[in-house]
């Protein structure tokens, strides 16, 4: 069991490469964010930054993390963690809003 | 139903050779929850962050230019850097390259460490501007500065805290992995140290756009 696994692993070893190039893709966000933050957008700077955050967290989570060659139940675990943070957002985002 | 199984486990351990059972996706789904109550940790933060951030937006913004703008795209760059090296690390020793997961960890580690020099300087630069919890020209600032100094001290300091711990957990790791006891069919703790460190630099992620890029 314990070498079936090995072997199952081993058949999808992640490249330096990929690493590599998902470094790069966020150190290329990091700068986009500061270059944009000298910008004035307005109402969109916090929802400009926010989004390239979010998308910086995707590459991390996604491949250092693992996530995506990861067995399903670990992206069903993260879904509900992300969910039930999304949802005590909007509802603390309310109360603040219609106080 | 116990001993049956008790029995299969004695079989399977007499049986041939001498077979330690591990659950590496278990251990991995318990680092999981693990991160999820960090997670929530940082996240109770974030949600006052928010509701202050809405009450006192103006005294935000520019309390958010005293900070040093410059030093927080270091450390953003120097993070964003360790996790790839931790990655790498993993990579190494799933090819059973020692050596070079060693390097690996040795260059996180140094990373972390140069994190937390940058932070000692800001920190020391603040302090000496008498922006620190408690000082006398802090407590003259408006109610929105105060509050939002008071965020950061909390939030970068808990995150800091978090880097110190990731540099001993992963000295740990480097001496598990010089002496053998991680190797490339048994990684689990380097892994899981991994997924940690990774958390770290998540939460730096969205801590460096709302404290330090607020115009």
């Amino acid at each position: 069991m314990a070498t079936d696994k090995n072997e199952h692993e081993k058949s999808h070893l992640i490249g330096y490469g990929t690493y590599v190039l998902s470094w790069l893709a966020l150190l290329s966000l990091a700068i986009l964010t500061v270059a944009v933050a000298g910008l004035d957008l307005g109402n969109f700077t916090l929802f400009t930054a926010l989004l390239i955050a979010a998308i910086k967290s995707a590459l991390v989570i996604m491949i250092f993390m693992h996530i995506k060659y990861d067995e399903p139940i670990f992206k069903v675990f993260l879904a509900i963690a992300l969910l039930v943070l999304v949802i005590v957002f909007v509802l603390m985002g309310f109360d603040v809003f219609y106080r | 139903m116990s001993t049956a199984s008790e029995l299969q486990n004695t079989e399977h351990l007499t049986g041939g050779h001498a077979h330690i059972h591990r659950d590496d996706v278990g251990a991995k789904l318990g680092m999981w929850l693990f991160l999820f109550t960090e997670v929530l940790l940082f996240g109770g933060m974030f949600l006052l962050y928010m509701a202050y951030r809405l009450e006192y937006t103006f005294e935000f913004q520019i309390s958010a230019k005293e900070l040093d703008m410059a030093l927080g795209t270091v450390n953003t760059l120097i993070l964003l850097t360790s996790s790839l090296t931790m990655a790498l690390s993993i990579a190494a020793i799933q090819r059973n390259k020692k050596t070079l997961s060693l390097i690996f960890i040795i260059a996180t580690i140094s990373l972390a460490l140069a994190f937390l020099v940058n932070k000692y300087f800001e920190w020391s630069a603040k302090f000496h501007h008498g922006i620190y919890p408690g000082a006398t020209e802090l407590a003259e600032k408006s109610n929105g500065e105060i509050i939002f100094f008071g965020l950061y001290y909390a939030m970068t300091g808990l995150h800091g805290l978090h880097v110190l711990i990731g540099i001993v957990v992963l000295l740990f790791m480097l001496v598990f992995v010089a002496r053998n006891k991680i190797t490339a069919d048994n990684y689990m703790k380097l892994e899981n140290s991994g997924l940690y460190w990774h958390l770290v630099d998540l939460i730096w992620i969205f801590l460096f756009p709302l404290f330090y890029l607020l115009h």
